[in-house]
């Protein structure tokens, strides 16, 4: 098994919750008894046959996994060089990947006796898997938004509200993401007792990393044995958008101890990684520090003040990164690069027209890091890219960013 | 023996309760906190407690939210807080003061160059939210070890396995978070945190003070009176936001210290 390997990628977290440096246990008091039995609860579940059971039937039968692995036979012939395939993650119910996880923590927060449901989103798409996970189990569900996101995202706010979701827009600082995440954690530290916080990537405190992880695994799994049958061996390598890395650390896992596989993560350049700070390329454009409950790197000002972030995708924009991809990027086992906007807005335009597939802003980004690569690569390396999202709900921000109104 | 210690053995021996109050550095400007500071132990405040402005403060409600948004709008750092302790310090070398905030500015400073510089500023003790005691080698074991206190917070969610180690490495006093929530959010009774108050004594050996939701006089009374004291903050900082001349922020601290030391004088330590 891998996990028995010397030098093994997969082993982390320590049991302080730690890959390397990165990770631990950075929360008030009051939170810190909810962690622990949180912890507990899912090393008990980990190892339960009836807990995956029960992932695996609704993964089947409510989200529709397993997800296609489709050769992207225009977009391989117009770029000229490495054979580019397509994790199909924006097919699955609500339209992301981001209810992988949600099932995962749902079914915990039931075992936990848990009615109150919380969470933080950004671009809307784990509210939206929340507050479905949420009515498919009569559960409670209260969303927090950023003010900003509310604005750029309003087609699921509604479907939250559709789906008996309370949204609760968020004024503090910028109105983004990391201001969501800090007044569902001041939700938490006030309704301990009845209440689950069901963080949407693989942030926060641990076991929050490992377990969103170890739920978004599914995709890596998937995406090994689809290659294997398609192409008899291994990819070579994989490409996935960043905002907290939960896509991405789906795709990556499962590959992580596989030498030959090459492991690229893409995160958002925003206009430009400089000294403007008008981006979200944690690793590229940040250093270590400590935010919502784990060390990892961060945008930071001098005084370690956090910098509110800057992309297109509102998905991709917070100021940090899960800790386990900055080990990885310390350790060199995977690489990080970013994409702006301009060049996610391309390549966005190009899967449309070339695919018939309306991506997300976020896998966007992951395509046009493989626009960039795959020219320069041979017929016969296989590029796997995680589509994890579609486009839908970016359909107003895209026009307006090419200058069309459809306001109607 | 720390001014902390001596301030907390003084009381004790009075039969005192003590006023712990809490103002944000740098709120709205340095010059306007450090008038507040300087009027506070004549108000009749036994231990400052200095919040350190921060971007993304979780545990605290609306009113110190803005607060440390206002401080960091106004320029203010770490090493300005620093600097406001230094020139406290040249004016009153009993009173005790705690740093309290988060911990990314004190780590993006660097732990060892953040510790030497508070203890030269004639800083006593630390209180950081986001440092439970399983993160105790990051600050707390360092900070204890060059002699500067580590508070910790006690909440109603820290059940008796928990406790032993939450006091562990713990120093000073105890601050015991009366409710689950945030800052400025509504108080407990008195009768509620009694028994709390009790629990941790016994494990800590320590003086308790309570905080979270205390914001008039007859309430610091009441909960003083089945601590060793009690920490006002919101209220402070709401008369900060207001734009209330210092004497007038001075004079509500005041009644505030009376409500207190009234619990002093009706049940003394015993
Ligand atoms: C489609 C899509 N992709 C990616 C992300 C970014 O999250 P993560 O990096 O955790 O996958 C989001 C977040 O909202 C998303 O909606």
């Amino acid at each position: 098994m891998p996990e028995d390997i010397p030098n093994s990628h997969r082993t982390g977290p320590d049991d302080q919750g730690r890959f390397g440096i990165f990770g631990g246990r950075f929360v008030s008091e009051t939170l810190m008894p909810l962690i622990l039995e949180l912890e507990a609860e899912y090393e008990r579940a980990k190892t339960d046959d009836s807990f995956w059971a029960e992932m695996a039937d609704l993964w089947t039968h409510y989200v529709g996994r397993p997800s296609p692995l489709y050769h992207a036979e225009r977009l391989t012939q117009h770029l000229g060089g490495a054979k580019v395939y397509m994790k199909r993650d924006e097919l699955n119910h609500t339209g992301a990947h981001k209810i992988n996880n949600v099932l995962g923590q749902i079914i915990l927060a039931r075992r936990m006796g848990k009615t109150r449901i919380i969470a933080e989103t950004g671009a809307g798409q784990h509210g939206v898997a929340t507050a479905t996970v949420c009515a498919k189990f009569g559960l409670k569900c209260v969303v927090y938004m950023g003010a900003h996101d509310v604005e750029r995202q309003a087609p699921n706010v509604f479907r939250m509200k559709l789906l008996g979701a309370e949204v609760v827009p968020v004024t503090s600082g910028r109105g983004t993401l990391k201001d969501a995440m800090n007044d569902a954690l001041r939700d938490w530290v006030t309704n301990v007792r009845d209440t689950f916080y069901c963080i949407g990537t693989v942030a926060g405190p641990h076991p929050y990393p490992a377990m969103v992880r170890d739920f978004q695994s599914i995709i890596g799994k998937e995406t090994r044995e689809q290659m294997m049958a398609a192409e008899g061996r291994l990819p070579d390598t994989l490409v996935a958008a960043i905002g907290g890395g939960s896509n991405a650390m789906g795709l990556f896992h499962p590959f992580l101890d596989e030498p030959t596989v090459n492991i690229v993560g893409v995160e958002a350049g925003g206009k430009g990684v400089d000294d403007r700070m008008e981006h979200c390329a944690s690793l590229t454009g940040g250093r270590p520090g400590v935010l919502h409950g784990n060390r990892t790197y961060l945008l930071q000002d001098d005084d370690g003040q956090i910098l509110e972030g800057f992309s297109i995708s509102a998905g991709l924009d917070y100021p940090g990164i899960g800790p386990e991809h900055a080990w990885l990027h310390e350790t060199g086992r995977a690489r990080y690069v970013a994409i702006t906007d301009a060049e996610a807005l391309e390549a966005f335009q190009l899967c449309c027209a070339l695919e018939g597939i309306i991506p997300a802003l976020e896998p966007s980004h992951a395509l046009a890091q493989v626009m960039k690569m795959a020219p320069d690569l041979p017929a016969d390396h296989l590029i796997v890219m995680n589509m994890c999202g579609r486009g839908d709900k970016d359909i107003f921000t895209v026009a307006r960013a090419l200058g069309v109104d459809i306001a109607g | 023996m720390s001014r902390i210690g001596t301030t907390f053995a003084r009381l004790q021996a009075e039969g005192q309760k003590a006023f712990v109050a809490y103002i944000m550095a740098g709120d709205p400007d340095m010059e306007t906190s450090l008038a507040v500071m300087r009027g506070l132990p004549g108000a009749g405040v036994d231990v400052i407690e200095l919040g350190m402005p921060f971007t993304d403060p979780m545990a605290d409600g609306p009113t110190i939210q803005y607060a440390g948004q206002r401080a960091l709008a106004g320029g203010q750092t770490l090493e300005r807080t620093l600097e406001m302790v230094r020139r406290f310090r040249e004016g009153d070398t009993d009173t005790p003061i705690v740093l309290m905030g988060y911990y990314n500015p004190i780590y993006s400073r660097g732990v060892d160059r953040f510790l030497a510089d508070a203890g030269a500023a004639g800083i006593d003790g630390l209180i950081v939210v986001d440092l439970p005691p399983e993160e105790d080698v990051e600050l707390c074991l360092p900070a204890r070890a060059v002699g500067i206190d580590f508070i910790r917070l006690a909440t109603p969610t820290t059940d008796d396995r928990r406790l032993p180690a939450v006091v562990r490495n713990t120093s000073g006093f105890v601050y015991y978070v009366s409710i689950t929530g945030i800052t400025g959010a509504a108080a407990a009774s008195a009768a509620d945190v009694a028994p709390d108050v009790a629990r941790i004594k016994a494990a800590s050996g320590l003086p308790v003070v309570v905080g979270f939701g205390i914001s008039t006089p007859q309430g610091a009374t009441e909960i003083a009176s089945v601590a060793d004291g009690c920490v006002v903050g919101s209220a402070i900082v709401k008369l900060i936001a207001e734009g209330r001349p210092v004497p007038q922020v001075l004079e509500a601290v005041a009644a505030l210290a009376d409500g207190v030391h009234a619990a002093g004088a009706r049940a003394p330590a015993g």
